[in-house]
């Protein structure tokens, strides 16, 4: 979403990440991966310009959704599955607010999953970030819809047998304007992401990969591990060819419609691989990137699609707008339409 | 009958009539009679209309289950009911008779496309032999006028399909039952050229169709007979005829203009609450912003967003739509942010009957959340009543920083009436503030209560107020988190002390009739009319009752726990199984006496007036 700032300069205090931290204390599980998102996103905010009263932050029921009391900003900790239904309707009648959503797998995509998908199908002006940690953690355990199969949770003794959603696979599915992901203990890049999605204007998706420490530990160890991490990720740049690896000697190639994993030389040089394109207007190439999982392929994290499209709250009040400059509501006038008649 | 003789046209002056236009859904019934209540309100009648058609859009054509229909109550005095029994019925083929009959008075004019009559008609309606040749409507004015024949010949030389000449054919009726009625063409003739304007050969084709029915009527033998219903002597004013939901949504828009606020829809469409959508998402000029939400819940909380962003938030919906509500209202609750949840009943439980008119929801909208989750509730009483009630409903959610449940039903929702239309500066303004930085301090709570205990409805925007709510519980004051539970007492006790408080804020409840005596008849929403009719009538019979119409029904006003034992029985009349009554019993300890009925129909004035005249035997 965009962050157009109207204020004169000068006229704005210079804020620190401290400045947005509100007075509550903060009541996740020591360890628990969403203390580095919290900790990222005081340092982006003060960054873009925005007043602290001019933020607003909506959730809905979950570990995650604790983040708006821990803000100094405006909230609403909703209920379960409707925050951005909440959004929608703030957004709408009040366009100039900054608006974040934050939300997890279980609240975003399983009882939430229709807010979620309209909300991203109408390019409303908000930031939604989804932490996705593949379990129920407030609840104590139960599988999500993003656990994968197999998955031993106490809902599911003997294994799940789900087949789990990719968050960016359903937003870039319903043309999400603006689609990344990142990883809660990759401090910078999930801090340039934030930055990149504030920035954006329409909606925007981010996916943060965020370990559970309690009910589902290291279910992201081969993305964040020093030791494989650069064999198992890929970091998108838009323009560069997608090159991983220790050694960068590995790419992803186009074959067909099907990404392939290659070794850089022996014939096959970077012009052969595949391009990242953050700016093509049709999903496709954006969706292949979501469907690239771990372990047949690296996971790409980054940036993977930031379009230009109205968005809904824009369209919105342009209809309000010209309806009034047409003619300003009148009661008299409306109160006497049509047919009327007196009785003396 | 038949009409053999030529007679010289008389017009008997009679006080008022009820017809009722039917047919197959998609004959245009209620076009007919929206036409029919616009002409006669235009006449200066009082009107009071009935639509009633069935859920399916296109029912098999010919079923009895595709049946339409629409009936007008118009007289030279001031009515409440669309009337018990029909003086004059247009039935368009023989499910329309077959379904409708019971209805017409005795000697009552009857009028059929006798077209329609034919074997696979009759067949369909369940008739072995043909009620216009067998006898069997001897005791009525029959006029069997072969409709699609005439309306084919009228529009012949226009060249358009069978399909489209017969598409006129309501038109015809139409023509026909406003020479009975002696009424004016010319609000049709104008609405034509309006809706049909682009279409000049159709707008042609109607002109002719309704030209030709009401030609009919005048130079044919077959009616004799015309009837004139003189203005009514209505209290001086402007007036427009108007439907409940059209009262409802300029009542909206009023509010927000009067509150100086901006109004927000959030709503999914549902039976018979869509056309308050329809008509705000008109009104953009007003600043209005309707949004058409993926699901009933979406559209509640939506509305609690734009409540917290400072709008007039609103959310509309019918029975099942308001369950899945549920848990949105209980956070507009629990954030205490005032936005309006309006409930225009209709057949339950489930989907029930979407069409049909209930007023079974008001245990749902007392108690219909989890927790201890009290919200004021205010009631329509009539179409135009509507209007009035939304200005109500928004005050006191602004005053009292809650959530209110408006309830109107299907009925009220597409009934119409004359609606006295007000003057602008007459209408009261509402004064809404929101705190600013400066004069709270250093420190803002949002949860610190006023007299009236509502809470400081703080905008996003204000610096240094910001402030997180949610739906869990609240410390008193500072509204942070709390599990305290001395302070979840105090704050469930709170809340419930605040939508107490607004008995204090809203007018004595009034009694029409005797200070005392044997019966009173209490009653709410749209059973209105067929309650004061009824009293009026037991009254002329000699009968000591009286009448009072709830319009608060959470609060109660104040005084009525007084009223209700000033006399020997106290009546509750309801389309459900009695849930006022449950309410009224348990609040006063009175041994109120029910009359209920859930058959998708408002009640008749003879069946009250009946269960009065039986209560003081």
């Amino acid at each position: 979403m965009s962050t157009d700032t109207q204020q004169p300069s000068g006229s704005l205090p210079v804020l620190q990440a401290a400045d947005f931290a509100s007075d509550q204390e903060v009541r996740w599980c020591p360890g628990c991966g969403d203390y580095s998102i919290l900790a990222q996103m005081k340092k982006v905010l003060p960054t873009l310009g925005v007043p602290r009263e001019n933020t607003v932050f909506i959730s809905g029921i979950g570990c995650s959704s604790r983040f708006p009391y821990y803000m100094n900003t405006y909230g609403i900790h909703s209920i379960h599955g409707r925050a951005p239904a909440v959004a929608t309707g703030l957004k709408l009648t009040r366009p100039e607010l900054s608006v974040w959503v934050i939300t997890g797998d279980g609240d975003a995509l399983s009882i939430g999953g229709n807010h979620l998908m309209h909300a991203i199908r109408r390019n409303l002006d908000i930031n939604i970030v989804l932490f996705n940690n593949r379990i129920y953690g407030l609840t104590k355990g139960q599988y999500s819809p993003t656990s994968p199969l197999g998955k031993v949770t106490k809902s599911t003794p003997f294994g799940s047998v789900e087949n789990p959603l990719h968050p960016l696979s359903i937003a870039i599915g319903c043309e999400a304007t603006f689609v990344a992901r990142s990883i809660d203990v990759h401090i910078k890049h999930l801090g340039m992401v934030l930055k990149r999605a504030a920035e954006h204007r329409g909606v925007s998706f981010v996916e943060v990969y965020q370990n559970c420490n309690v009910f589902n530990d290291g279910a992201f160890d081969y993305a964040t591990d020093r030791s494989q991490k650069s064999d198992t990720t890929i970091e998108l740049e838009h323009g560069k060819p997608l090159i991983f690896g220790k050694e960068r000697n590995k790419g992803i190639r186009l074959n067909g419609m099907d990404p392939e994993v290659v070794e850089l030389g022996k014939g096959i040089s970077e012009d052969d691989l595949l391009f990242h394109d953050e700016k093509s207007t049709e999903p496709t190439l954006a969706y292949l990137l979501s469907r690239m999982t771990h372990p047949e392929f690296p996971e790409p994290i980054g940036v993977f699609r930031d379009v230009d499209r109205p968005s809904y709250d824009s369209l919105v009040n342009a209809q309000v707008r010209d309806a009034r400059a047409k003619r300003e509501g009148d009661l008299t006038a409306l109160f006497n339409a049509g047919d009327t008649w007196t009785v003396n | 009958m038949s009409a053999t003789s030529a007679v010289a046209k008389e017009i008997s002056e009679i006080p008022s009539a009820t017809v009722r236009f039917c047919g197959d859904s998609g004959d245009g019934m209620q076009l007919a009679g929206t036409q029919f209540t616009n002409t006669s309100a235009l006449a200066g009648n009082d009107v009071a209309t009935f639509p009633d058609f069935p859920a399916e859009i296109r029912a098999p054509r010919g079923t009895k289950a595709g049946v339409s229909g629409f009936q007008i109550h118009f007289a030279s005095e001031e009515i409440f009911t669309p009337g018990d029994q029909v003086d004059a019925l247009v039935a368009m083929n023989p499910a329309a008779l077959v379904t409708n009959l019971a209805d017409l008075v005795p000697g009552g004019i009857l009028i059929l496309n006798s077209e329609a009559f034919d074997d696979k008609g009759l067949k369909q309606a369940g008739y072995a032999t043909n009620p216009i040749e067998d006898g069997s409507l001897e005791g009525y004015q029959l006029f069997s006028v072969d409709m699609t024949k005439l309306t084919r010949l009228a529009v012949e030389s226009l060249n358009l399909g069978v399909k489209e000449s017969d598409r006129c054919r309501n038109f015809y009726a139409m023509g026909l039952v406003f020479w009975l009625y002696d009424r004016s063409m010319e609000p049709t003739l104008r609405y034509i050229e309006d809706k049909f304007g682009k279409r000049p050969e159709i707008a042609e084709a109607n002109r002719r169709a309704l030209t030709a029915g009401f030609n009919y009527g005048e130079t044919t033998d077959a009616l004799h007979s015309q009837y004139r219903v003189a203005p009514a002597k209505l209290k001086p004013g402007q007036y427009r005829n108007i439907t409940g939901n059209q009262a409802l949504a300029i009542g909206l828009v009023a509010a927000a203009k009067l509150s100086g606020k901006e109004l927000f829809l959030g709503s999914y469409p549902i039976t018979p609450a869509s056309d308050i959508l329809h008509d705000l998402s008109r009104h953009k000029n007003f600043g209005v912003r309707t949004f058409q939400a993926e699901d009933e819940i979406a559209a509640v909380t939506s509305a609690i967003g734009a409540a917290f962003g400072g709008a007039m938030a609103i959310t509309t919906s019918s029975g099942p739509g308001i369950a899945l509500k549920g848990e949105g209202m209980g956070l507009a609750v629990m954030t205490e942010l005032p936005m309006l949840i309006i409930n225009v009943q209709r057949g339950g439980p489930s989907t029930g009957l979407p069409t049909k008119t209930e007023q079974a929801d008001l245990m749902q909208a007392m108690y219909g959340r989890n927790g201890e989750c009290p919200m004021p509730i205010i009631a329509c009483r009539s179409p135009a009543d509507c209007f009035e009630v939304a200005i109500e409903a928004w005050r006191i959610a602004a005053r009292f920083m809650t959530p209110v449940m408006l309830l109107s039903d299907g009925y009220i929702a597409n009934g119409a009436e004359p609606w006295r239309i007000p003057q602008v500066d007459a209408l009261p303004t509402m004064e809404i503030r929101h705190p600013s930085a400066s004069e709270n301090g250093d420190e803002f709570h949002p949860y610190e209560r006023n007299e009236r205990l509502s809470r400081p409805w703080a905008l996003p925007g204000t610096p240094g107020l910001m402030h997180r709510i949610g739906g869990l519980e609240k410390q008193d004051i500072t509204g942070n988190v709390s599990y305290d539970p001395i302070n979840h007492q105090h704050m469930v006790d709170t809340r419930a002390a605040k939508v107490a408080a607004v008995a204090n804020d809203v007018p004595l409840q009034e009694v029409d009739g005797p200070e005392t005596g044997d019966v009173l008849v209490l009653s709410w929403g749209g059973t209105y009319g067929a309650c004061a009719t009824a009293v009026t009538r037991a009254r002329q019979l000699g009968t000591s009752v009286a009448h009072a119409h709830l319009r608060y029904l959470n609060p109660f006003p104040r005084n009525l726990g007084e009223i209700v034992k000033r006399y020997k029985k106290v009546l509750v009349p309801e389309l459900n199984k009695g849930q006022l009554i449950m309410l009224v019993r348990h609040k006063f300890l009175v041994d109120a006496i029910g009359l209920n009925k859930v058959q998708g129909k408002p009640f008749t004035v003879a069946e009250i007036v009946s269960k009065i005249q039986e209560l003081v035997k």
